[in-house]
């Protein structure tokens, strides 16, 4: 199939950026988005043109890099997976295809489709981990945790940190982000004993941040390519008045 | 050179406890005016940074992704084993460690493994306490599965993200102590030179990805945790930055690469689907668990998978490996699926398949109990082939995963440059010639979180390291070698982008040095690597600047790399004339087929010492000695 591409091009952070046309040709079904990207990537270097950047590693869902908003929505047209599980199966020959960073304050970009989502990062050193010192942990059946919820500890365990949530949020919210962690470690034993200490440091820095509140609007739910669920985000709620009052 | 593994002398059980007592120590109030660089945090980098933060240490931490999260670790799937025996079923230490070395073919070290297996269990201990939501059955007690090479239930997991999860633990650690203030982290940051000063390793030259900078970091010990070279092959389950250059570049300045050949190949990763592929996608070994694995018993038969009748398929893997089946190791199954489709009985538009079939298990189990399972592994499996593997069977094929060689280390984790101390996949060490399934997240996690921080703390106490500043001239040469090398990059103007040669260098590996090898075919792969090397220096095209952001410049420092590390892979399987784990050589097999070991003359390590581009390499032996082990024929019959 042959495409017409819109990309955000920009140089650095410093730069203004724009959209500009390019026409992408024999385009195979079985390719992945980023293949595809790959592809016109080799043309351009063809022609002596800058190839255009973007975020990418696993190329298998997991690690969060690949970052590309399509068509107004984030990883693309497909609910529950990232761009790099997007395949040209789901494109028609002929298609016109809009592909832009994430967009939000708090994730300037860094070239082209790159942004920088060290704030992330920032939020989780502020209190995203429980305090077990390594060396001191006893035998691990100790702390029994029944089926239920361990699975859905790991439900919100299985964010990958990729920044959807913020880019389709009309806010730039990174309550989703926030909620997976406070959800998954405040939900085990284990990490009860800093549920409060946690989730007071975590929402502070995604404040400082310059990260949106929550409107409940669910566009981060939808987003999501791990489909964490904002009953999360009630949690997190729940766990921040708790926190302040007791 | 003589190499010296250092392994303590005693019984086998007691050897680390032994170590760990002769060990050194650095006075909790000394430690702080030590400085630690850590590259890499993936399980081995984030869980040694983390750990030595915690204990006092000035860590400084690399990583070439935007945030320590997103290492390869987190691709692995299916699990990580430990000796628990939480299921009663005849595992211990001594087991988990006879199994890893059988499984590594007899061509690891007793010692290392046996301390790899003693530690498995505090790593689960350790992972649960941070909080890793493994696996639990109703009674609230963790669960586990089976994987290959092993006769026990000891794998632990979390769904089908048991790498994701377990990262995830260990960079909450470590961002802990980032937050802390006790490790400097600096993500999109490139290690593209090792400084050594005085014999030592000091430092390393590191390469800002955003603003293209070169700058210096200087410290006491130098980890590298950069992972595997699987990329040599351009297409491998391995992430697309995943790259050898820390290590190679630390073996030009004189650290030894040992079995270098010692490559594995998964046997169950989605089929190539045409010349577009970036990279393949593995399908958890714990599949098999459940999945049947085979093929037609006719050459040629074009029927679709159900129609094709019981009588007329050949599960060749339960066939001829009857008290294993579907669960033999790594090596066995891939070069078995290599051999039927080699017969002409490869399923799919390919014919480069076999099948993987779960309609028993679902008829027996259910679909939801199937969905429990592999829920998510079946989706991404539908989602690349269009096709749902709940109705027709899975069709999957071999590929690069990981790379059991690496740079040598001694016992202490040290390589043969003092100060320079190598983890996880990026050294050599505990698995021999094949990895078993779920023994990667072991090893790494073992190695950050409970050797390193005993074993630097040896290093460090016995002194001898100087004062020295950045204005070094060690790291000035350093900094000025990266700078011509970038130049001479960018200045080639050439025609060919850096993906052609690199697809170029995959393919002569993958056919020649790859699932099965031979002298001519070897021979023949030093040639074209040469060829293909020269044609790169003088035909690579790379745009752009080097005080930017620029994914070509990259590409280009890493290929640059694999190139010449592909040569030395091909010696190294040259030389190695028997067949072991996943290096197959064709002449050396039994008549059934199965590798053929030469325990007389083979029973070492290659560590080679690098003596210039195109130049032949030195060998220095490290003889495996075996005193509780008696090496047999592995049969997994």
């Amino acid at each position: 199939m042959n495409l017409t591409l819109h990309i955000w091009r920009q140089k650095d952070a410093r730069t203004k950026g724009k959209f500009v046309i390019y026409k992408v040709e024999n385009v195979h079904e079985e390719m992945s988005f980023l293949e595809m990207l790959d592809i016109l990537n080799e043309q351009l270097i063809a022609k002596n043109e800058d190839p255009v950047a973007f975020d990418h590693d696993c190329r298998e869902g997991i690690c969060g890099c690949c970052s590309l908003y399509i068509n107004g929505r984030a990883h693309g047209p497909k609910r529950g997976i990232t761009v790099c599980q997007l395949h040209m199966r789901h494109f028609k020959d002929g298609d016109s295809i809009w592909i832009e960073p994430w967009r939000a304050r708090p994730f300037p970009v860094l070239k082209d489709l790159i942004v920088d989502r060290a704030p992330l990062d920032r939020i989780m050193q502020a209190g995203g981990y429980i305090s077990a010192r390594i060396g001191s942990a006893q035998d691990a059946n100790t702390i029994l945790i029944d089926h239920d919820t361990a699975e859905s500890s790991m439900d919100a365990a299985a964010c990958i940190g990729c920044g959807a949530c913020v880019a389709s949020c009309k806010n730039a919210s990174a309550m989703l982000f926030v909620a997976a962690k406070v959800s998954h470690l405040g939900q085990l034993p284990q990490g009860k004993l800093e549920r409060e200490k946690r989730v007071l440091a975590m929402i502070a820095q995604m404040d400082k941040e310059g990260f949106g509140g929550c409107t409940n609007t669910k566009a981060c739910e939808a987003e999501c390519p791990k489909e964490i669920k904002i009953t999360h985000i009630a949690r997190l709620n729940r766990e921040f008045l708790r926190a302040s009052v007791v | 050179m003589t190499l010296d593994s250092k392994i303590p002398s005693g019984p086998l059980a007691e050897k680390w406890t032994k170590h760990r007592a002769e060990l050194k120590l650095v006075n909790a109030a000394n430690k702080r005016k030590y400085h630690v660089i850590v590259v890499g945090t993936g399980l081995a980098g984030a869980s040694a940074a983390a750990s030595l933060g915690e204990l006092g240490y000035n860590v400084t931490a690399f990583c070439y992704q935007d945030s320590a999260r997103r290492a390869h670790s987190i691709a692995a799937q299916g699990g990580i084993n430990a000796a628990k025996n939480y299921q009663n079923d005849g595992d211990s230490v001594y087991r988990l460690f006879y199994d890893t070395i059988k499984g590594g073919d007899y061509r690891a070290r007793e010692g290392n493994v046996y301390r790899l297996a003693e530690l498995s269990n505090n790593i689960i201990d350790q992972s649960v306490a941070l909080g890793v939501p493994f696996a639990r059955e109703y009674g609230g007690y963790l669960d586990n599965r089976s994987f290959g090479g092993a006769q026990v239930s000891r794998t632990f997991y979390a769904r089908g993200q048991t790498g994701q999860q377990l990262l995830l633990g260990a960079y909450s650690a470590l961002s802990h102590q980032v937050g802390l203030g006790q490790v400097q982290m600096n993500s999109r940051h490139e290690m593209v030179e090792l400084v050594v000063i005085n014999g030592r390793a000091r430092g390393i030259i590191a390469r800002d990805m955003v603003t293209g900078e070169l700058k210096r970091f200087i410290a006491d010990a130098v980890l590298l945790c950069t992972g595997g070279y699987g990329n040599v092959y351009y297409l491998s389950t391995n992430a697309k930055g995943c790259n050898t250059t820390a290590i190679w570049r630390a073996h030009k300045k004189g650290a030894l690469f040992a079995n270098p050949c010692y490559v594995q190949i998964h046997p169950t990763c989605i089929p190539v689907s045409g010349d577009h592929q970036s990279k393949l996608t593995l399908m958890s070994e714990s599949l098999r668990n459940d999945g049947r694995v085979w093929v037609p018993k006719k050459a040629g038969d074009n029927r679709p998978a159900g129609d094709i009748p019981e009588e007329e398929r050949d599960y060749f893997l339960e066939r001829k490996y009857p008290s294993f089946g579907n669960l033999v190791p790594r090596d066995v199954a891939s070069r078995n699926s290599k051999m039927v489709c080699d017969e002409g009985r490869g399923v799919g538009s390919s014919r480069q398949a076999v099948y993987l079939d779960f309609r028993d298990s679902i008829n027996r189990l259910g679909k939801d109990k199937i969905e429990e399972r592999y829920g998510n592994l079946f989706q991404m499996y539908e989602q690349i082939t269009a096709e749902n593997p709940y109705s027709v069977p899975m069709r999957i094929y071999p590929a690069i995963h990981y790379t059991m060689g690496g740079l040598w280390v001694d016992y202490n984790l040290m390589s043969t440059i003092p100060g320079l101390f190598v983890l996880g996949e990026a050294n050599f060490s505990d698995h021999g010639a094949n990895r078993l399934g779920a023994s990667a997240l072991m090893q790494g996690l073992a190695d950050g979180y409970f050797v390193i921080p005993y074993t630097l703390g040896g290093y460090l106490a016995s002194g001898g390291i100087d004062k020295t500043t950045t204005e070094h001239e060690a790291f000035v040469e350093a900094e000025n070698s990266v700078k011509s090398l970038v130049d001479k990059l960018l200045n080639i103007k050439g025609k060919e982008s850096v993906d052609y040669y690199h697809k170029k260098l995959g393919k002569i590996m993958w056919n020649k040095v790859g699932m099965a090898r031979n002298e001519n075919g070897l021979k023949e792969a030093i040639q074209e690597i040469r060829a293909v090397r020269d044609e790169f220096w003088q035909n690579v095209k790379v745009l752009g600047s080097a005080d930017e952001l620029n994914q070509s410049l990259e590409k280009a420092g890493r290929v640059a790399d694999f190139m010449e590390l592909a040569e030395l892979m091909t010696v190294d399987a040259l030389h190695r004339k028997e067949s072991c784990g996943g290096h197959f050589r064709e002449e050396y097999q039994t008549e059934e087929g199965e590798a053929l070991r030469d325990d007389e003359n083979y029973a070492y390590v290659a560590a080679w010492e690098f003596a210039g581009v195109g130049k032949e390499p030195v060998m220095h032996k490290e003889n495996l000695m075996y005193e509780n082990i008696q090496l047999s024929k592995r049969s997994y019959k």
